[in-house]
């Protein structure tokens, strides 16, 4: 059994923990934050130059080729930084349409341009409040346009390309949903930036008002589609969670060293210490089943569906429970904008949401559990 | 990353396969199968005679304790072919639990500071299961503090003469042997006067009562020292040197690595698919759905952590303080998943009885048990300070009696 990652994919880890450190300084994340830039340039060039927003892209398609396994140590890496940067909704969602059930007309004219920086593309799937669900769907296609409103969409308002779900019948079925691939510069699509719990990522509203939209995909196959695509995105963005909650563990452990109280370090007190043990419990639970994940998803396994749910609902819990505990753990500094604990919470927040609640997940975990056990 | 054997570990496995597959007692396969927490028993059977009889014939194939030396009694498997054994093994395993102190903390301590002769002696029967050995650590005065022990071994001629009381000793009422670590000099800090023995549990003065725990079960036991004698060459270790030849036998601990830790949620899982709650499966609830993914990411959690532990022996490494999290976090959630389990029973949840309760009796029986799994081997607290220290690097507890004389050390809370 070999359950870990490779000596030259720990290398690439180190490699971009290197490349991060050095482009992505909490100052970096604090700049889209606040308001000084929609996403950071330079690091969205930096990563293109590196080659990993191509690492999981065939190399006949500008990529690397290097494959999923390095997709997620690059995930957990991004999620350490807290990047600024559209990575999540090009590479993972974006770019995984496409390769799963994309044209190779659609392949050879996106996949090369997301590889090189040059578009950044996202998923437009949610319509406001609730879980996602074929009957939630209400934006319509129709001869070749789209009409609807899409929110909150990542990164909607700097994207190039959107793929979009949309109604295609009225069935009332999951074959009512199709999947088109919409040029957001082409007009007919109004974007809006929206005020959200981490503007370090931006969110957006997309309104289409008879937009030209290809079809991406066959036709009515979208919610089967979307479903293979939100579980391979759950395995990437849990390592990003699992990049946080590290981080934020040793944000509290460093600081939990360096604070002194009562007339010694605030970790050597057991209530503190018993706070950390627990960080540290929650996120290696989180961290083995993304490994789980991680082996399903880069082998294509059958095992994928539940395994990505389960490293979702997992790693949103690790991240969600460090990023809390950190602030704890800090005290009142940990409360203040000038300390970057609130930067982690912020992200861990909209990370939990980023496919859906943990109910959702929760959900299609006990079901695909089920099916096994049935089987 | 990969879940394969490599061709030596293939070739073990399917020898260990091989041999199991046409010997194992397969009369008691599904009776193990179904055995609740902490407590295996077959019906028309004594536990103890099939688990000795099991352990013979493992012996004499070469299969008892697999890493051990030959000479002792293995056959000197790696620490990964240990674990191919132990998931080979599968529900056969559960009826070692009651050599699992002696093979797996004494005999590593007897091979540490034994003499040659006395392996080669006492350590055979240890593991084909002839003998059952206990460890003697914990007292009425020292729970996790376990060098805060009072019990005395004071030098007669060639001998020691041994006073005092043990508490909390696994199976002592069936132990032939066992390790004991005593307070041979009360004037030093109490890390510095402990001294290490083995001894034989039949010897003069011994006097071994079974306590009857929360559950109602006895599986633990007091044991009192009234001038027992233990001549000097079973001392382990040196005198005054107990308590690092004790962290040699705990250190032992953690190498069991690759068995599956028991945490309820299987057990759970399979009630809710077929209890019928308020005229619907229960696992079709939202909020049962809730609970139930919740622990299955743990146990999942856990079963993938234990297999990044056993790729690590895989590679020659050996693993780390890390492995702690096994019993932490699986103790509270098997008391969790019982209570839970009990209140989908709504009123029923009460009876215990086979006959009466739902799967009979067993979250009644895991409730009652799971307490103790939460303090043996080190309670919740101990392993987060051992997880806060050794693994975050977090300094040390404040120990105020750590250079004091322990005969100057308080022994009440409120004088």
């Amino acid at each position: 059994m070999n359950f870990d990652f490779s000596d030259d994919q720990k290398q690439l880890r180190d490699q971009a923990r290197r490349f991060l450190a050095e482009k992505c300084p909490p100052k970096a994340v604090r700049a889209v934050l606040e308001g000084k830039a929609d996403y950071d340039r330079d690091l969205w060039k930096g990563l293109a130059e590196m080659g990993f927003l191509g690492v999981a892209i065939p190399e006949e398609y500008g990529g690397t080729g290097a494959g999923h396994l390095e997709l997620c140590v690059i995930a957990e890496e991004l999620g350490r930084a807290l990047a600024p940067v559209p990575f999540s909704s090009t590479v993972y969602l974006a770019a995984e349409v496409l390769l799963l059930a994309g044209s190779e007309e659609q392949k050879q004219k996106w996949l090369p341009k997301i590889s090189s920086g040059e578009a950044i593309g996202t998923l437009a799937l949610f319509e406001g409040t609730g879980n996602p669900s074929p009957q939630a769907i209400k934006v319509a296609a129709a001869n070749g346009t789209l009409t609807g409103t899409k929110k909150p969409v990542a990164d909607g308002a700097i994207a190039d390309f959107a793929i979009v779900a949309a109604r295609s019948g009225n069935s009332g079925r999951e074959t009512d949903i199709s999947l088109f691939l919409v040029d957001l510069k082409a007009g007919g699509v109004d974007a809006k930036p929206l005020q959200n719990v981490d503007p370090s990522r931006q969110q957006a509203e997309l309104t289409f008002a008879g937009a030209k939209a290809e079809p991406l995909g066959a036709a009515n196959e979208g919610w089967s589609i979307l479903s293979r695509v939100m579980d391979r995105a759950a395995v990437l963005i849990a390592f990003e969670q699992v990049g946080g909650a590290d981080r934020a563990l040793e944000m509290g452990r460093d600081y939990a060293l360096d604070r002194i109280a009562f007339g010694r370090p605030i970790g050597s007190f057991q209530a503190v210490k018993h706070i950390l043990a627990d960080m540290y419990v929650s996120a290696t639970l989180a961290r083995s089943n993304c490994y789980y994940g991680a082996w399903a998803l880069s082998t294509d396994a059958g095992e994928l569906p539940e395994a990505a749910a389960a490293a979702r609902i997992s790693a949103t819990q690790a991240f969600q429970h460090c990023s809390k505990q950190n602030i704890q753990v800090h005290g009142g500094m940990g409360f203040t904008w000038e300390f970057d604990c609130h930067l982690y919470y912020r992200r861990s927040n909209a990370l939990a949401l980023a496919l859906g609640s943990q109910s959702y997940w929760e959900d299609q975990l006990i079901d695909r559990m089920r099916k096994k056990n049935a089987a | 990353m990969n879940f394969d054997d490599t061709p030596q570990e293939a070739e073990f496995r399917a020898k260990a396969r091989a041999w199991i597959d046409a010997n194992a007692p397969k009369q008691y396969e599904e009776e193990l199968r179904k055995a609740s927490l902490g407590r295996v028993q077959l019906k028309g059977a004594n536990i103890l005679e099939v688990a000795k009889a099991w352990q013979k014939k493992k012996a004499d194939a070469g299969w008892a304790v697999p890493h051990w030396p030959k000479d002792y009694g293995g056959r000197g498997a790696t620490p990964i072919e240990r674990v191919i054994w132990q998931q080979e093994e599968g529900v056969y395993g559960k009826l070692g639990a009651l050599f699992i102190i002696g093979q797996g903390m004494c005999g590593p301590t007897m091979m540490a500071f034994a003499s040659e002769d006395q392996k080669r002696y006492y350590l055979p029967p240890l593991a084909s299961g002839e003998n059952i050995w206990c460890q003697l650590f914990s007292e009425p005065a020292g729970g996790s503090d376990v060098a805060g022990l009072r019990t005395r071994a004071e030098k007669d001629g060639d001998d020691w003469i041994i006073n005092g009381q043990k508490i909390w000793t696994s199976g002592a009422h069936y132990s032939d042997y066992g390790i004991l670590i005593t307070r041979t000099d009360p004037t030093v800090p109490k890390h510095k006067g402990l001294t290490m023995f083995f001894l034989d549990m039949r010897s003069k003065g011994v006097e071994i009562k079974p306590i009857k725990q929360a559950n109602g079960n006895s599986d633990f036991n007091e044991v009192y020292f009234t001038d027992v004698r233990i001549p000097d060459s079973q001392r382990l270790g040196a005198v005054g040197d107990g308590w690092n030849v004790s962290l040699t036998t705990l250190m032992n601990e953690r190498m069991s690595i690759g068995a599956n830790v028991a945490t309820g949620f299987p057990e759970l899982f399979e009630y809710c698919n077929s209890l019928m709650l308020d005229g619907g499966p229960a696992i079709e609830d939202r909020a049962v759905r809730s609970k139930l993914a919740n622990w299955a990411v743990r146990a999942s959690g856990l079963k993938y952590t234990s297999f990044r532990a056993i790729s690590a022996l895989s590679k020659g490494e050996r693993p780390g303080p890390e492995n702690s999290i096994g019993k932490l976090v699986a103790g509270s959630m098997i008391q969790d998943v019982a209570m839970y389990a009990l209140d989908l029973q709504g009123a029923g949840g009460v009876l215990s009885g086979p006959e009466d309760a739902e799967a009979a009796g067993k979250f009644q029986a895991m409730l009652l048990r799971s307490p103790a799994t939460r303090v043996e081997g080190g309670t919740d607290e101990i392993l987060r300070n051992i997880i806060a220290e050794r693994v975050l690097g977090l300094p040390g507890d404040i120990r105020v009696d750590k250079d004091v004389p322990f005969n100057q050390i308080p022994t009440r809370g409120r004088a």
